[in-house]
């Protein structure tokens, strides 16, 4: 296990200045400059631009400022934003709790509800209900998020009232970020009904963000559970006259489970990246919006800081896959 | 570092309390912002949203502009003369002024000259201690009006007087002196932030004299302000002002009409006859300080030739660009200012609709088989909400005159970059927002000869023109540059460097309780003065 566990950490050696060479090109390798995005229609003069550039230090020569950007993170400095003249990692800090809430919440909603939907489905294979489940889950998979983020906004804020619209909390609320998690900043703030209004707050986004996930993971566990149910020591388990409920939850899902893990390991990663259209939709304070922003701005230093953190965490969600897999399935870690 | 942060967390947190104790029966006035400011130092960024979160609520300028009107009233600055060679600006400067007193800043002392010289000095001093105060700092509004080129310098006669001495009579000082670049910072918190050795919070908590103290921000989330009580101007009827961030403007309209916000800016023009119908909110409308153009480039064969560009003119059906693009939130622009600013010379005529008379002016000045370009911008404008549906409609007009038009499009970086060189190929779609309602701001900026290779997309450089708004600049009586103006309108439209397309009409929404909100023309969102009824 230890030599299995060296080898996946000596990967993330290659990998990690992979992506700083790809974060850093990909940023410079868009057309369009960030003084003149800066200036906008009033414009810049080229002896102004030069200056700015130079303070900036993007006249150095790439190499230059892509050894500087390494020595820099070695030294934890990712760089300061200069839209916004805060350190990356300042900004990254403020805004991947909101991002990490809404992901966890919407991953606990997928799994909790996919899971047992595509074992009922895989269970009663051939049903109405099986074919119900499934086309909701296609359905839910080629779902347009801004749209359905707006239709239950419209639904359940407008028509039925049930909901806030957006935000993480009521604006009548005002207390210091301590975790950045509202749910547990709420409950430490002490003030009567914070709480509540987090959670409800959290509601439509974490429905919205689940649905693809949801989907995934329903479809996943059904065709894991179909291909279990088939095989030999299944057959023998129902032999030996096993009620149907131990067979399917003790022997076949156990097994089942080994892909699901894999699913649901990138699912919490593509949602840790952020959630652009679901953090517009909701004016959630992500980090999704915030790098697409940057992007469109041209601010190098948070696009390239901002992806660096981003795929080092999806490395982590990755690797914690690997070792719950090789804990799970014997067979990867002896091989 | 982190016992440190901890420590300020739970000071701010001590000092939030009491505001929220104190905020119980508070009103509060909450406004769906479109988006997050870049930073609250207003002299570093161009964007209105910054603006709205922080030069406004928060700062005074030695002069304002009249809330609704682009006329300058005292601000900070209770008096100015201006010297008969226009070379000497002096101000009598406002006593009893105090800064805001806030849980990181105490003032010891009012408002004075210091301070005046601090705001402008630190922009125009190449070696003053705060010129480079923070990463890639760039005055781009300060250099973008000339003021380098235009300030000799700023002299202290005591303590509330301070004299502008210029290299040359620029008319429009007064105008530019209103704008979100001229906010003025306190000296005395910038020393403060010098000596502890963290200048970067001049751009994350702001200090001002105006009717807003700044509580607090949540990145692309919430900001927080509280009425100043110690405004010169009087106490605010709210209490706190909020800015909830909410980028959709559908998703606006909903808080809108849930009442979790108050006032919403830039609704989606889709959404205007729903919000009519609404008993419970009003709209509000005014005409933008603004103009949509396609700039011909002057300098190329066959669009060097004014009847060429005439004949393009007649061309374009203005009235189905109206209603394809600006979905009737717009009018057909004939001159290149709009009629609200002042000296707009209605008794211009414009290039009607007239697709014959194109052939046949194209036909006498010898162009056939024309092919060009037209260039698109790639992003979404007041004063044109979409470039590429603008540029297919004249697209189809030319095609009915048989010039053949290719539609290109670059990165809005590139875009701006590109359409500047003097080489360009192809006519540009373009438009411009008032910094500071003066008509200079449009006609020497967008077609002075000093442009050419700038921000005069049509690369024009005419020498009546020229002549005009450049005696206009030196002029100070007022009837005076009205007359030169409207006179520049008439070579303009004679000319016709541009296919002048439209001014947007810009709507806000708001509940109906909202009582003393006024419309700014220059398209800023004030709130002082706003009350909500009970």
């Amino acid at each position: 296990m230890f030599r299995f566990l060296l080898g996946r950490l000596g990967l993330l050696i290659p990998t990690f200045f992979g992506v700083t060479l790809v974060a850093f090109s990909f940023i410079r390798m868009l057309p369009g400059d960030p003084a003149e995005l800066l200036a906008g229609e009033r414009g810049i003069s080229d002896e102004r631009r030069a200056q700015v550039l130079s303070q900036l230090g993007f006249d150095k020569p790439l190499w230059h400022q892509y050894l500087d950007y390494i020595a820099g993170i070695f030294q934890g400095d990712l760089g300061t934003s200069f839209v916004s003249k805060k350190p990356v990692l300042d900004e990254f800090l403020t805004l991947f709790p909101a991002t990490a809430e809404l992901a966890l919440c919407a991953i606990i909603i997928a799994v909790c509800l996919g899971i047992p939907a595509g074992i009922f489905a895989a269970v009663k294979r051939g049903s109405i209900a099986d074919q119900a489940i499934m086309g909701t889950a296609l359905v839910g998979y080629s779902m347009p998020i801004f749209w359905w983020g707006l239709l239950l906004i419209i639904l359940f804020s407008g028509t039925l009232g049930w909901t806030p619209v957006s935000g993480r909390i009521s604006l009548m609320f005002f207390f210091p970020q301590v975790t950045g998690f509202m749910l547990i900043d709420s409950l430490l703030s002490g003030e009567k009904g914070a709480f509540l209004s987090a959670v409800r707050h959290l509601i439509l986004p974490s429905i919205v963000l689940a649905t693809i996930p949801m989907a995934v993971i329903a479809r996943q566990t059904r065709s894991a559970m179909l291909e279990v149910l088939g095989e030999d020591y299944v057959r023998t388990a129902r032999a030996k006259g096993l009620p149907p409920r131990a067979v399917v939850g003790l022997h076949a899902l156990r097994n089942a489970l080994i892909p699901v893990v894999t699913t649901i390991g990138l699912q919490v990663g593509v949602l840790l990246a952020g959630a652009i259209l679901t953090e517009t939709i909701f004016s959630w304070p992500g980090i999704g919006k915030w790098l697409v922003d940057s992007i469109s701005r041209r601010d190098y230093f948070v696009v390239q800081g901002g992806l660096l953190l981003i795929a080092g965490i999806i490395m982590m969600v990755n690797l914690i896959v690997d070792v719950l897999y090789g804990l799970i399935n014997p067979r990867i870690r002896h091989n | 570092m982190n016992f440190q942060k901890t420590l300020k967390a739970s000071l701010l947190g001590v000092s939030l309390a009491v505001i929220a104790a104190t905020g119980a029966s508070a009103k509060n006035l909450v406004y769906c912002s479109e988006g997050s400011p870049e930073g609250f130092d207003a002299a570093l960024y161009t964007a209105g949203t910054t603006f709205d979160a922080s030069s406004k609520p928060i700062y005074n300028r030695l002069v304002e502009f009249k809330r609704g009107t682009t006329e300058v009233l005292p601000g900070l600055a209770e008096s100015w003369e201006v010297s008969e060679d226009g070379l000497e600006y002096t101000f009598k400067l406002r006593q009893g002024v105090k800064f805001h007193t806030t849980s990181f800043f105490t003032p010891t002392r009012e408002f004075n000259a210091d301070d005046v010289l601090f705001t402008f000095e630190r922009q125009l001093k190449k070696d003053h201690p705060w010129h480079e105060y923070t990463a890639g700092t760039a005055w781009e509004y300060f250099e973008g009006m000339s003021m380098p080129d235009l300030i000799k310098e700023i002299v202290k006669v005591d303590d509330y007087t301070v004299k502008f001495v210029l290299n040359r009579p620029e008319a429009p000082m007064i105008a530019n002196l209103a704008m979100d670049f001229a906010s003025i910072v306190s000296a005395e918190y910038a020393a403060q932030l010098e000596a502890a050795g963290t200048k970067d919070q001049l751009n994350q908590q702001p200090v001002g004299t105006g009717p807003f103290t700044f509580v607090g921000y949540q990145k692309d989330a919430v900001i927080r302000y509280a009425a100043n009580a110690d405004y010169w101007g009087g106490k605010q009827p709210v209490d706190n002002l909020i800015f909830a961030i909410t980028p959709d403007a559908a998703v606006r309209l909903q808080k809108l009409k849930a009442g979790e916000c108050h006032i919403m800016p830039y609704p989606a023009p889709a959404d205007i006859t729903d919000i009519q119908s609404d008993d419970t909110l009003t709209l509000m409308e005014q005409q933008g300080l603004n103009v949509g153009y396609l700039a011909y480039n002057t300098k190329q064969a066959p669009f060097d030739k004014p009847e060429v560009r005439k004949a393009l003119n007649h061309a374009i059906n203005k009235q189905a660009i109206l209603d394809a693009v600006f979905q009737g939130s717009g009018q057909a622009a004939k001159n290149p200012i709009p009629p609200t600013m002042w000296s707009y010379n209605d008794a211009v005529e414009d290039d009607d609709y007239n697709p014959e008379l194109a052939k046949e002016m194209l036909e006498a000045a010898g162009v056939k088989d024309l092919s060009m370009k037209i260039w698109a911008m790639p992003v979404q404008r007041p004063y044109n909400p979409n470039a590429r549906r603008m540029a297919e409609v004249i697209q189809a007009d030319y095609a009915n005159i048989g010039v053949n038009v290719e539609i290109v499009s670059y990165e809005w970086g590139e875009y701006l970059s590109r359409s500047k060189d003097e080489n360009r190929d192809g006519a540009v779609l373009l438009g411009w927002t008032g910094d500071n309602g003066d008509p200079d701001n449009f006609l020497a900026v967008l077609l002075g000869c000093d442009g050419v290779g700038g921000s005069n997309r049509a690369q024009w450089c005419n020498e009546e023109f020229d002549a005009l708004i450049m005696k206009a600049k030196t002029v100070t009586s007022k009837e005076e540059r009205t007359k030169l103006y409207e006179e520049a309108q008439v070579v303009f439209k004679e000319q016709a460097p541009w296919a002048t397309i439209a001014h947007s009409v810009v709507f806000m929404p708001m509940s109906s309780k909202v009582t003393g909100y006024i419309m700014d023309p220059l398209g800023g969102h004030w709130f002082d003065g706003v009350d909500i009824a009970e």
